[in-house]
């Protein structure tokens, strides 16, 4: 908290440099400043961007929202252009404060536009940061995208382009020359100046320039951003960043660094000696920077923190509170647990009143101060059935094995056979007594693993037939002849990527490469709903914990949030850079957390659709996400092989477990949270002390403010067992309620 | 269309394997948009064009690319598809690729020439009619769901559904690299036990104090291991040929034995050593068949003990004497199964290093040279080295073939020496009428004039010269692949009639091949009159049958051997000591001394036929030169026996195996 209070009183430091720059250097855009010296220009020869151009922008914005279908955001923003008047009463960040800063100069324009923007893009964070270029440039007409234009036009301004490498060369050698200390800090800048620059060069033209500057250069960049720089180098032309995805990216996000105070001085001292007025520029366009007060991070910690597309996140994106706690349990067991139990045996009762306790008895005595309102977000009435279920859960609790590092759990192995590379995903009920599949040839498979086979209810006209004032009225309806261990179920038309059961196990959620999310009915084994929406692939989806809610991420970047009712989603969470590649709901059903191949996990409030955690720091897209058990932390895993974990309050990362050499495709904790299985495509299964490490994490208050952690290197401490398959990558890992660990895979000979 | 496609995969492994520094450089070939634009019918496409149009393609291209892996990745898969490619044009609107589906990868052909390289798939001319015909292929099978314990309370169960507990690679890594600590994760392997995890503990804290020592290897074995241990062993050298053959079926397949490796190795070259001193022939078989299962076993590293297996091996070629009785017993069987033996091991472990083939081709030239050595020592130098491939035969065997055949020569045609002398002189011939002849019929030129062969080959040329015919005449029919075989016949009652090999086939479930009766066999069957028809109830023959080929003239079975044992089951392993009861004179009768009224209870007869190949049938099948490695459905090494197996009494693959 302090560091942010820091930051406020800071900002009249803020604002004299920022004046100081924007008289002394930014102002000659086109000037050229080809020798160093030479230029002496005025400071104000920026063109005052008139509210006229402001407006541009907005509309420009806007625009470019309408055709992303994000109407949320433009109604935000709407609003917010209304009321833009007095936008400068809360300067949001820092750049923006700069802008209240008393000079009429360029940079408070900007700051007005900056502040009123990024109050857009907090609240939903896909608004384009899109900062008002000093001069618009004139889109050639009928161009069928002029809000790309409208994007790309800030690359509008050139230097010469034979002297880029001497301007990134110049502060390769500055940078390599500074104090250890501050190094790590400002090599972070190296990767989205090169980015941009390269990209300014191509926009102008300059092809050649742009392919040497890039073989000059990109050898020096950070290896985890070789996927980016791969799809940077095959845009060589201007043609080719109309359209392209990255290349948006790149464009409408502001890359996000952390940097001391210090060092960020340091670097704006040399920049306004150098007179390097183009970096300047691209630093302050295109680059976010979130200057903190303390010392200067080590490269471990920077590196810790950074590989996602767009940089880190904000400081104060993560600042929201998050109510992680979990909901209380409603009690319900007392009458029910009687009947059961005398018919039963009678010591069971004692102990099983014990572990209620323990788990979550005393929280269900007083509100948890970290939970959110019972009623925060309504959810559904409990049947009968489900109290039923719960009642079998908690017998089943009371048999639960206490795992640890000296007693870790066993492991059931399903090996799907015979499904010639086919399998895309699995789910197992929570009492673990179907198992689902989903496979490449747009087929989803249920199995029953006990005993029980699958039935069919009968159809209408034999349903007409039964006795329905019977006891066994339930066992009446369903058609015997139907009973098999496993059923097919049709419908996709394109692989199923993602499959979820809901709780009661009535229904079972799949979304395919089609663009659709389908429910299917385990009664009937037919297809309910097909919620459509995505139009693109969807990658994941997964039913709330209490069930009726569900979400769904895909392709299109944006995950939603529906109720099984609604054949519209109810929520829309938009913000990530990349495709959604993994979606997960918190086990309070208030929050919901999506991975995606922008490298970033959020975490979204369901209640008022805010993202309200960017954690960054994986150095591929995520494919796998669990939530701990009491619902404090959190575990991702990514094609880089790491598993990371998160302290969900704080918006920290507070673990780094590495060990698996390829993508990790299952996380799941133990149903006490000691254990942390993780399955990987490189056929290993590996459990991790999470106890462990969870304690190891020092937390004081100044590393919760700043979020900058130190990791304890221990991952092979942690590391509990390792279990490989045999040709088997693991996609799927479940704990039984008796913490019996169930994986899942397809046996690729 | 499909050309696209095409362009996609030739990108792709370009793309994979390019560093950084030169990514934006891979463009497609300007070339390649002039042969496209003709084949739509755009016939002068300008230089420019062609050039812009490939930058634009290539850029395309590399989109979907990109697009496509990440169907890869969602699709849990290392390896892209066509499919993944028609989901990523999908993506980009633009119509899928149809009928282009491939499972496996695409197999491009290359071609170069005059400075150009082209990457094209090859569509063949495909005969509908063809298509029509051929039987529609089985139905795949559909999705199952298997379950198996990956690991019990953090131990992994040693049970084939797991991979073997320590991969072949560190089993290398361990041998070759003694310092290099255990990884760790490994260490938490199911296989090691609790003993050996404190162990690598141990050596971790050694490390921290920079201290590296070699990790000690546990030697011990658990008490589960150490009954596996000897119940397998027993078995190998029992007297029960169904619980041999179980045992070495899990020789061959268990994934766990590598901790017991050194013992078997040990075992196997001290029974050798012992049993070729006594000329115990039958227990130097059962030791080499060990040998077999154990290279059979696709989880071992045996590298580590090649020292003392090969010398067994060798012995078991080259000894002097390996039976009691050399004129009847067919040691000869012997020798040439472990020729075979040899040859794979020079196959598989053979390395610039160790140099074992050139070792072993040296040994065996340096004895074969020697005037003085013995007719067995040298018919098993010569089988050693036949085994080794045609090259070998070519270099070494065929210059010394006037040599042999004069030194064949004076014994056949000489004095009359000793009978054995004879015996083994025959041997000799028709080994070296067998090996000879298929690599001449590769290498000589056709016209197969016996006047020519015998100034080229001497004494051997024109016998040799009809082999070659022969050869050359199969060659041609292609005949059917015939050969040495494994006969297991079970049947109530023990008449030998031979119309078996049906009922052996059915039988025999884990019989690697059963596949023709060899027509010595048949031959062998119409005597009843021959010690092979059994006369008490309870007894079960091995019957193992060769034929000298010098007596190719001769019946047949005249040049047989036949060793009948007949023992109880469940006697003591030393107990069999070979007594011949002959009536022809190449039969041999092996009676163990066991042979009592204990097995009488067991109606069960077996006849575990083996042939060796008879020179008329191996000169067509022994083209194939050397032993195709780990093939042992067609491997001739038929006294690995395929028996049907009777479960009693003995654990079942593995589950004894207490890791």
């Amino acid at each position: 908290m302090a560091a942010v209070q820091d930051g406020q009183l800071n900002l009249e430091v803020e604002k004299d440099i920022k004046t100081e720059i924007t008289n002394d250097g930014s102002g000659n855009i086109n000037a050229n400043s080809s020798s160093p010296g030479s230029t002496s220009s005025g400071g104000k020869s920026k063109s005052p961007a008139g509210s006229g151009e402001d407006q541009q922008t907005l509309l420009a914005v806007l625009q470019f929202l309408k055709r992303n279908k994000l109407t949320e955001s433009v109604d935000i923003l709407r609003r917010e252009a209304g009321l833009s008047a007095d936008a400068d009463d809360s300067p949001v960040s820092e750049s923006a404060g700069a802008g209240s800063g008393g000079v009429p100069s360029v940079g408070a324009d900007g700051g007005d536009a900056n502040s009123l923007l990024s109050r857009v893009s907090i609240a939903t964070p896909v608004a384009p940061p899109a900062t008002a270029p000093p001069k618009v440039v004139a889109a050639s007409g009928g161009e069928d995208q002029p809000d790309v234009n409208v994007v790309l036009s800030a690359y509008s301004q050139q230097g010469d382009p034979v002297l880029y490498p001497l301007y990134y060369n110049g502060l390769k050698k500055f940078i390599e020359s500074v104090l250890d200390c501050h190094r790590a800090e400002l090599s972070q800048v190296f990767y989205p100046l090169f980015v941009h620059m390269y990209l300014e060069l191509v926009y102008n033209n300059h092809e050649n320039e742009a392919k040497q500057f890039f073989e000059k250069f990109s050898g020096d960049q950070e290896c985890y951003y070789e996927e980016d720089l791969r799809i940077l180098s095959s845009m060589s032309k201007k043609e080719h960043m109309k359209g392209n995805e990255t290349m948006l990216d790149f464009r409408t996000s502001k890359f996000v660094l952390r940097i001391s105070r210090d060092s960020y001085q340091l670097l704006k001292r040399h920049l306004q000696e150098r007179q390097n007025n183009q970096i300047w520029n691209i630093i302050q366009e295109h680059l976010y920077i979130d200057i903190f007060d303390g010392m200067p991070r080590s490269k471990s910690q920077i590196d810790a923190m950074s590989g996602s597309l767009a940089g880190e996140g904000k400081r104060d994106a993560n600042k929201a509170k998050v109510f992680y706690g979990l909901l209380k349990e409603p009690e319900i067991e007392v009458p029910l647990d009687d009947e059961d139990e005398e018919a039963e045996n009678e010591e069971g009762k004692p102990k099983k009143k014990k572990p209620k306790k323990d788990s979550m008895g005393s929280k269900s005595k007083k509100q948890d101060p970290n939970a959110p309102q019972q009623t925060r977000i309504p959810l559904p009435e409990l049947k009968d059935s489900d109290k039923l279920d719960k009642i079998m859960n908690m017998k089943e609790a009371t048999k639960k094995i206490r795992l640890g590092p000296d007693n870790l759990p066993s492991i059931c192995f399903y090996s799907f056979l015979n499904a010639y590379q086919g399998l895309t995903a699995v789910d197992f009920t929570d009492d673990s007594s179907l198992i689902a599949g989903g496979f490449a040839d747009s087929t989803v498979r249920v199995w029953s693993v006990t005993p029980k086979k699958l039935r069919r209810v009968k159809s209408a006209a034999d349903l007409s037939n039964i006795d329905k004032e019977s006891d066994d009225v339930l066992e009446r309806i369903m058609d015997e002849k139907t009973a098999s261990e496993s059923k097919i179920l049709y419908g996709h038309s394109g692989p199923v990527y993602g499959i979820s059961f809901s709780p009661d196990r009535n229904y079972l959620l799949s979304s395919s490469e089609d663009g659709t999310v389908r429910l299917w009915s385990l009664q009937t084994f037919t297809c309910l709903v097909g919620y459509k929406g995505h139009n693109y692939p969807v990658w994941d989806t997964q039913f709330s914990p209490y069930g009726y809610y569900f979400i769904s991420g895909g392709h299109d970047r944006v995950a939603r949030l529906w109720a099984t009712d609604h054949y519209q989603p109810l929520r829309m969470f938009a913000g990530h850079l990349a495709d959604i590649t993994c979606t997960l709901f918190h086990p309070n059903s208030n929050y919901v957390a999506t991975g995606s191949a922008d490298r970033t996990i959020r975490l979204w409030d369901v209640l008022t659709g805010n993202c309200v955690r960017i954690l960054t720091g994986h150095k591929g897209p995520i494919h796998s996400l669990a939530f701990s058990p009491n619902g404090k932390f959190m575990a991702s895993g990514a094609t880089d092989g790491r598993v990371l974990l998160w302290d969900v309050g704080h918006g920290l990362m507070v673990g780094e477990l590495k060990g698996h050499t390829d993508t990790i495709y299952a996380l799941k904790f133990s149903r006490d949270g000691e254990i942390l299985a993780s399955g990987s495509m490189d056929n290993t299964v590996k459990l991790w002390d999470t106890l462990k490490a969870f304690d190891d994490v020092e937390l004081d208050d100044f590393t919760a403010a700043t979020g900058h952690i130190h990791l304890p290197e221990n991952s092979q401490e942690l590391l509990l067992g390792t279990y490989m398959t045999k040709s088997t990558p693991v996609i799927h890992l479940h704990f039984t309620r008796r913490n019996l660990l169930l994986a899942a895979g397809a046996y690729n000979p | 269309i499909s050309n696209h496609e095409v362009f996609i995969y030739a990108i792709l492994p370009t793309m994979a394997e390019e560093r950084r520094p030169k990514q934006c450089t891979v463009v497609l070939p300007t070339e390649s948009m002039k042969a496209m634009a003709e084949s739509i019918g755009v016939g002068q496409l300008q230089e420019e064009s062609c050039a812009a149009l490939s930058e634009e393609v290539s850029y395309r291209i590399k989109e979907i690319a990109q697009d496509a892996l990440k169907f890869m990745h969602h699709g849990k898969r290392r390896k892209l598809t066509t499919s993944d490619i028609d989901h990523a044009l999908k993506l980009k609107n633009v119509e899928p690729l149809y009928g282009f589906q491939s499972q496996e990868f695409i197999p491009f052909r290359f071609a170069s020439g005059g400075g150009r390289e082209l990457h094209f798939y090859e569509e063949k001319e495909v005969d509908l009619s063809d298509i029509i015909n051929t039987p529609l292929p089985r139905v795949p099978l559909d999705v199952s769901l298997k379950a198996h314990w990956l690991s019990i309370e953090g131990v992994q169960p040693a049970i084939p559904e797991n991979p073997p507990p320590a991969p072949k690679e560190q089993q290398k890594a361990e041998s070759t690299e003694p310092l290099k600590v255990v990884k760790p994760g490994q260490e938490e392997e199911g296989s090691i036990q609790k003993g050996q995890g404190a162990i690598s503990a141990e050596a971790k804290g050694k490390k921290e104090g920079l201290m590296r020592m070699k990790p000690r290897s546990t030697h011990e074995l658990s008490v589960e291991q150490q009954l596996y241990y000897k119940e397998i062993t027993e078995a190998c050298v029992g007297s029960c040929e169904a619980k041999r053959a179980e045992a070495l079926q899990s020789i061959a397949t268990d994934p766990g034995l590598y901790q017991m490796l050194p013992r078997f190795s040990t075992f196997i070259s001290e029974g050798v050593r012992v049993n070729v001193v006594q000329n115990n022939l039958a227990l130097l078989i059962y030791l080499m068949r060990m040998v077999k299962a154990l290279m059979d076993n696709p989880t071992l590293y045996l590298e580590k003990y090649l020292h003392e297996l090969i010398p067994a091996v060798v012995t078991c070629i080259v000894s002097k004497q390996l039976c009691l009785r050399p004129d009847v017993d067919n040691h000869w069987a012997l020798r040439d199964f472990a020729a075979r033996l040899m040859a794979q091991s020079c196959k598989t472990f053979s390395t610039t290093t160790n140099n074992i083939q050139s070792r072993i081709t040296k040994t065996f030239t340096k004895s074969w040279l020697d005037e003085k050595t013995q007719w067995t020592t040298r018919y098993g130098c010569i089988a050693g080295l036949s085994e080794l491939g045609p090259d070998v035969i070519k270099t070494l065997i065929l210059p010394r073939l006037t040599v042999e055949g004069a030194r064949i020569k004076a014994v056949s045609e000489g004095p009359v020496v000793s009978n054995i002398d004879k015996i083994g002189a025959d041997h000799v011939q028709s080994l070296l009428l067998k090996h000879c002849a298929s690599v001449i019929a590769k290498t000589r030129p056709l016209p197969d004039n016996m006047e020519q062969y015998r100034a080229d080959y001497g004494y051997l040329g024109p016998t040799l010269c009809s082999h070659v015919v022969k050869a050359r005449a199969q060659a041609a029919l292609q005949a059917q692949q015939v050969n040495r075989t494994t006969l297991t016949i079970t049947q109530p009652r023990p008449t030998l009639t031979v119309s078996q090999s049906g009922i052996g086939g059915s039988g025999g479930s884990r019989s690697p091949s059963i596949i023709k009766v060899p027509s010595s066999l048949t031959l062998m069957s119409t005597r009843p009159g021959t010690p092979t028809q059994p006369s008490p109830p309870a007894t079960k023959y091995i019957v193992m049958a060769t034929s000298a080929g010098a007596s190719s003239t001769q019946q047949v079975l005249d040049g047989s051997l036949v060793i009948t044992l007949s023992s109880s089951s469940g006697s003591s392993v030393t107990s069999t000591v070979a007594s011949a009861t002959s009536t022809l004179q190449p039969l041999v009768k092996l009676e163990s001394r066991g042979a009592g009224g204990l097995g009488g209870s067991r109606p069960l007869q077996k006849y575990i036929v083996v042939s060796l190949p008879t020179s008329a049938s191996s000169s067509l099948e022994s083209k194939s030169g050397m032993l195709p490695p780990s093939s042992s459905s067609t491997s001739p090494i038929s006294l690995e026996a395929g028996m049907k197996m009777d479960h009693t009494g003995y654990v079942p693959n593995g589950t004894l195996l207490p890791i």
